[in-house]
């Protein structure tokens, strides 16, 4: 009992275990519901804005696909995408028109009754893990201690510091990695509390028993394909965090950061990056 | 010696998860246990959903303005058969809705009996299961007022809608439980955005069920049978999609 009261008051590891367990399940939710996501759009390869949107309204986004080019039409700006996108070889060499390649969806072919199984199966995983985490890291003050961002922090001095120093890959001037810098909060803060949390309403935005249940949370949206386009759009953020991610990560020393994030790692020294 | 098998134990789950999701995905995907727990989430998402809202609430409706300017259709277009073709091409003056299985007094409606019942015009967003949407104005009898003068028996748990069109050879059917058989934005369809429903919609009388996704609203159709469970019609799953393409069920999400 001393010990734990001691534990808390002065945490020795750098990660929590609530973190760690929650990082761990989130990273495999997310990995889940972005490829089996991705076997749900094949099925309508179009985004809209509004309330309605099919074949015959105008997409503000859309794949094309044939026998011999595949393409990606943002607007009305068109990109080449044959052998990546619309029009790709599976592992047998044949030619495939669907939207995203095998490689990138769950399951690898398509079948959207088994890609909307996992979806809606991890999006529960995921979003009561949210939920516990949001609380949690409320109560044990994980976001008051080290994601608060003090008055010094929101100078715009003090950012664009951060800013150049992030631009010369310095991610932690005075050496200490246990403690997140400015960008480094406003990036989790932003994913955990805000596109996180827009990725299960927008979600639900889409249902139509959500609609009449809840007749705003669609309006809020701006419509049903308006909700579809920032669910899709919001995926698309949270792969720009994970590449990004990834890069601190290979650039803080990719081996002794995983570590840390399984075991807890050390809070004070020998763990500097 | 805790710590080393919990570090062991977390970095061979891990691995095993990496390795595991990458290639055993479709693996899994293709095993009916598997797809069992992965359903279990489909069974949470209708107690949910039906436990959030008052079970009468209504799917939002909107204005002309808000119409579709094209009303997509998808599945069959056209259900080509002799018979059908036929009652098409006088305007469905034969066509029968037959309402038969578990009902006091079974009931068998012309197209006209139906039209001078008491209607409802609801405009309304048909939302597809593959993602698009369309907005579109309905005219149609409320399903209720077919329930009550059939009247069902206690034993009746599900309503099986029998369609006129085939999709690979086998008939097309979809099923909804009484809560949605009841709900006054239900109605067998005639009319869209002021017209007889368009073949391709269709005709002459559609099933909307607004709180479910497009695969729901049964077009063509002919018959409504009361049943006590879905087991011994189709292939048992209770709709054509629910049997040929594990589609849910229930379609609130």
């Amino acid at each position: 009992m001393g010990q734990m009261q001691n534990r808390s008051k002065n945490r020795a590891v750098r990660h929590r275990l609530t973190t760690r367990l929650w990082h761990w399940l989130n990273a495999l939710c997310l990995l889940v519901l972005i490829m089996s996501g991705l076997t749900i759009f094949n099925a309508h390869p179009r985004l809209y804005w509004g309330e309605y949107g099919a074949n015959d309204d105008y997409a503000w986004a859309a794949v094309g696909s044939s026998q011999t080019i595949g393409y990606v039409r943002v607007g009305e700006t068109k990109i080449d995408t044959t052998g990546f996108i619309g029009n790709w070889q599976d592992s047998e060499g044949k030619v495939q028109t669907w939207a995203f390649p095998g490689w990138a969806t769950i399951p690898s072919y398509y079948s959207l009754a088994e890609g909307r199984r996992w979806h809606f199966f991890f999006a529960w995983i995921f979003s009561v893990g949210l939920a516990f985490f949001m609380i949690r890291s409320l109560f044990n003050r994980h976001v008051q201690k080290d994601l608060h961002i003090t008055r010094t922090e929101w100078r715009p001095s003090h950012i664009w510091r951060d800013v150049k120093n992030h631009a010369r890959l310095r991610f932690h001037d005075d050496g200490a990695v246990s403690v997140y810098n400015i960008l480094q909060k406003l990036s989790y803060i932003g994913v955990i509390f805000v596109l996180l949390p827009l990725m299960i309403f927008s979600g639900l935005a889409m249902s139509p028993a959500m609609d009449a249940n809840w007749p705003l949370l669609t309006d809020v949206f701006g419509g049903r394909q308006s909700a579809r386009s920032i669910h899709f759009i919001g995926m698309f953020l949270l792969v720009l965090f994970f590449i990004v991610h990834m890069m601190a990560l290979v650039l803080a020393g990719p081996l002794k950061q995983t570590w840390a994030m399984i075991t807890g790692g050390k809070r004070e020294g020998g763990s500097n990056a | 010696m805790r710590k080393l098998l919990t570090r062991r134990s977390l970095i061979t789950g891990a691995a095993l998860g990496a390795g595991g999701l990458l290639s055993g995905c479709d693996a899994l995907s293709r095993s009916p246990a598997f797809q069992n727990i992965l359903g279990s989430a489909e069974d949470a998402n209708f107690l949910v959903q039906r436990a959030l809202g008052d079970r009468m609430e209504l799917a939002s409706e909107y204005t002309i303005a808000d119409l579709s300017p094209k009303f997509r259709a998808n599945g069959t277009r056209d259900p080509g058969t002799p018979d059908y073709t036929a009652s098409a091409a006088q305007g469905f003056a034969d066509w029968q809705l037959r309402l038969t299985g578990l009902f006091a007094k079974p009931q068998i409606f012309s197209l006209a009996a139906l039209q001078s019942m008491p209607q409802r015009t609801q405009i309304t967003r048909h939302d597809c299961v593959e993602g698009w949407s369309a907005i579109g104005q309905w005219t149609g009898v409320p399903l209720k007022l077919l329930l009550d003068l059939a009247q069902l028996q206690d034993k009746a748990k599900f309503l099986v809608f029998h369609c006129a069109d085939r999709l690979g050879g086998r008939p097309y059917y979809e099923s909804i439980d009484l809560l949605d058989a009841f709900h006054p934005q239900t109605i067998m369809a005639h009319r869209l955005n002021g017209e007889a429903v368009p073949v391709e919609n269709g005709a002459p009388l559609r099933l909307r069920v607004e709180r479910q996704l497009g695969y729901k609203h049964a077009k063509y159709v002919t018959g409504i049978e009361a049943v006590a469970t879905l087991d011994n019609i189709g292939s048992g799953k209770g709709g054509y999609w629910e049997d040929v393409a594990n589609y849910e069920w229930y379609a609130g999400i």
